[in-house]
């Protein structure tokens, strides 16, 4: 028989690669599910011998417990408890991002500064804070810093008698008037001056004049706000000390204080490692290009270094986002009432473990889904496109 | 000196006011930290809980097994990483040499110092001169490996099992003696993390693996697992096995609270893991594989052969990374698990009579502070000489 025979003919279906290939994928898909039918099969068996619940009825049930400065209270139910969870979540998380981004692009930029303290100083910062675990950091500064060193109520730190600060938390001047009408008004305001922004743009585009998108936007969104204020008839309120307590103002929650501040030094140190990265990696040539049209240090660093940085810096910058979203389930270690907390609890009071954390889980990934969604967008749109 | 001053202090006068204020920052920080450690601390607290601190409740006459058990692991992690890359021939001189070992371990150096004067025995100090004994014959094997004809021969496989024999051993006779309940402090901290860090590696790769395969089924799974872990909050998916990890296996087994802060651990971070090996296999260009493929390897093969090796050396820094991320990461196990982790014992010795009610948090933090800090740095300074060493991203 020659050789050659062997080669042409159709090989057996236990060599044919094709079929190789399906089989060993329905094999691992096989062992995978298999595993969850175990696991499943395991929950339902343990679930029925001690009678607990596996449906989401518990999201209908009284939540039994309270959370100070909010309309929540014990007969509401527990889902109306999620939600609210879910708002200080994003509360903590977006004043988070925006605070941590700041802080960590000026500490970046001032890492590359032609200053030596200023370089030593930002080093210090970055190197000190990233090497720490988070929740070291947080229990440093809920136990000791807010509940230690910050004053009792009755001999509260009052600097220009704007602020009361004590370990009751920090109260600060607040606008008096309906909630929603602000934020309406301040998303009316953003989306406008977003508009004027766009246009401006266009017309620079068009005419060749310098388009002050900044000043621009921010002049309508000043205006709008201006308006809206006069028209609605809003008012300030400063906070004073009322025995116990204070009284008027804004009051931030001292573990919704040590959570943020917290929240924020720690990305930033990491954020500012990223702005350093991304600025290193604008080349050398731009910078020379700004000085050679006589540019200031300031301008130079704004109009041109640092859009170019941003944009190398976007995707890290997401994810730094999203670490801090997760990260402030850290909250529940220092009873803040956010999602992590308000489940905690709620399997406190009785509500069946398994389904509440699958509920806080999911609405965690919903809410990682949207902002990598999001920043991927963004990503796609500034993205250096090369030729 | 003076030119140098000028041109980085006072270049212009906005220069030299940032620099007024920075430098003024920057002496009452140190100023504050001086006062603290030397005048005002009280660190009583952490001489008297030196031992909770460090190991918890692990009992004092096992304790040879550990530290026999933690030499034999530095003696392990010497001889297979300790030399592997090419050594440079060019003679340096003695006191630079030691200057780079000063710069490189100084910091350790200093932390054991400070923790032989808080233990206050002299037994520590033979300990720590066990490990850099140890350390040092490791080095030592590691080079004799090829110098010797004998050695040499010696199938890979075979000399690998012989080197990891002898920690194994001694870490299943110290888990024999003293239950994991027991163990506390940092021991717990590093023993989670270790473990942790073994378990979650073959796994991340493999997924990884999976999410670059070709086939449709398998990447699916891969990716699906890698993009929820990965969406999760690591405190919740910790909360979550402390009160419901019982449900989903057979009753009657109900796992210890450190077993469980592993399996989180080690499925969390494999994802991550997962990720970052992804990044090195789409670094590698295709022509390697292309390369393995004509000279008739299979691409089982050509893949553990070639990408693999190759993807896992250029992201050495950022699984390191990861690494120490997993480390910190440790102290959550306290608050979700009520494990009694450093943190946990830190907080609580500042309830103990003695201690409770006089602000003693400061010294309690800072201590702990210290320990992690001092490791995570010391780690990503080595990654960062590592890859230097390695080349990367110089080709």
């Amino acid at each position: 028989m020659s050789p050659l025979t062997g080669v042409s003919a159709k090989p057996p279906f236990w060599r044919d690669i094709r079929i190789l290939k399906w089989a060993f994928q329905f094999t691992v898909l096989a062992i995978v599910l298999a595993l969850i039918f175990w696991l499943y099969g395991n929950y339902e068996e343990n679930v029925a011998k001690s009678k607990i619940p596996t449906g989401l009825e518990f999201l209908e049930n009284p939540a039994s417990f309270t959370m100070p400065g909010s309309t929540f209270d014990q007969s509401s139910p527990v889902w109306a408890a999620f939600v609210q969870g879910f708002i200080n979540t994003l509360r903590v998380s977006i004043i988070g991002i925006v605070l941590a981004i700041s802080l960590g692009t000026i500490i970046g930029m001032a890492r590359l500064s032609k200053n030596f303290l200023v370089r030593l100083v930002a080093s210090a910062y970055v190197e000190v804070f990233r090497n720490l675990p988070l929740l070291v950091l947080l229990t440093f500064m809920n136990l000791a810093v807010v509940l230690q060193t910050f004053p009792r109520i009755e001999q509260a730190w009052v600097p220009f008698d704007l602020f009361v600060i004590s370990n009751r938390g920090i109260a600060v001047p607040w606008f008096e008037g309906s909630d929603t009408n602000l934020i309406l008004v301040i998303s009316g305001a953003a989306v406008l001056a977003l508009l004027v922004g766009v246009a401006r743009s266009k017309y620079s585009d068009r005419t060749g004049k310098p388009a002050r998108i900044s000043f621009f936007a921010f002049l309508t969104f000043l205006i709008v706000i201006v308006g809206a204020w006069s028209i609605l008839g809003y008012s300030w309120t400063q906070p004073v000390v009322d025995g116990r307590g204070t009284v008027g103002g804004l009051r931030l929650d001292p573990s919704f204080f040590a959570l943020v501040v917290t929240l924020v030094i720690y990305t930033s140190s990491h954020i500012a490692e990223i702005v350093r990265g991304s600025i290193l990696s604008v080349s050398k040539g731009q910078g020379e290009a700004a000085d050679a049209i006589a540019l200031s240090q300031g301008k130079k660093m704004r109009l041109i270094i640092l859009p170019q940085a941003f944009r190398v810096a976007l995707p890290a910058l997401g994810n730094q986002s999203l670490n801090l979203i997760k990260n402030s389930s850290l909250g529940a270690a220092i009873s803040y009432f956010e999602l992590t907390q308000i489940a905690q609890i709620s399997v406190g009071n009785g509500a069946p473990a398994v389904p509440a954390f699958t509920v806080t889980l999911a609405i965690y990934l919903v809410i990682s889904f949207v902002t990598s969604f999001i920043v991927n967008t963004f990503n796609r749109r500034l993205a250096l496109v090369e030729r | 000196m003076k030119s140098w001053i000028r041109h980085n202090l006072f270049r212009s006068w906005s220069d030299g006011i940032l620099s007024i204020i920075f430098g003024a920052l920057a002496v009452w920080v140190i100023w504050v930290l001086f006062e603290f450690i030397f005048i005002t601390g009280r660190w009583e607290l952490i001489q008297v809980n030196i031992k909770l601190l460090l190991i918890g409740g692990f009992p004092i006459e096992s304790l040879w097994l550990l530290n026999a058990s933690v030499i034999a692991i530095a003696f392990w992690m010497s001889s297979v990483f300790g030399n592997s890359a090419k050594v440079s021939e060019k003679t340096v001189k003695l006191s630079t040499k030691i200057a780079e070992l000063v710069v490189r371990f100084g910091l350790i150096l200093a932390m054991g110092v400070l923790i032989v004067l808080l233990i206050g025995v002299m037994e520590s100090i033979s300990i720590a001169m066990a490990i850099i004994a140890a350390i040092v014959l490791g080095r030592l094997v590691n080079r004799a490996r090829w110098k010797f004809d004998l050695l040499a021969r010696i199938p890979t496989v075979l000399w690998h099992a012989l080197l990891i024999l002898p920690p194994v051993t001694l870490v299943f006779l110290t888990l024999e003696a003293a239950e994991l309940k027991l163990w506390g402090g940092f021991l717990i901290n590093f023993y989670i993390a270790l473990v942790s860090i073994f378990l979650c590696f073959p796994i991340g790769v493999l997924l990884a693996l999976g999410r670059r395969s070709t086939l449709p089924i398998i990447r699916f799974i891969c990716a699906t697992y890698i993009e929820i872990v990965r969406g999760s909050p690591l405190f919740v998916l910790l909360l979550l096995s402390g009160v419901a990890l019982e449900f989903f296996i057979p009753q009657n087994s109900s796992p210890g609270a450190v077993e469980r802060a592993i399996t989180v651990f080690t499925l969390f971070t494999a994802a991550y893991v997962a990720e970052i090996v992804r990044g090195g296999l789409q670094s590698i260009p295709k022509g390697q594989i292309e390369a393995g493929k004509a000279i008739g390897l299979s691409p089982v093969k050509a893949t553990v052969l070639i990408t693999l090796p190759q993807a896992l050396r250029n992201v050495i820094p950022a699984q390191i990374g990861q690494f120490i991320s997993l480390f910190k990461d440790t102290t959550l196990a306290g608050a979700a698990l009520s494990i009694v982790e450093l943190l946990k014992v830190s907080e609580a010795i500042t309830k103990q009579p003695d201690f409770l009610g006089q602000g003693y948090i400061y010294e309690a933090l800072a201590f702990v502070s210290l320990l992690f800090w001092v490791g995570s740095f010391v780690m990503s300074k080595e990654s960062q000489r590592l890859e230097k060493r390695l080349g990367v991203g110089q080709r």
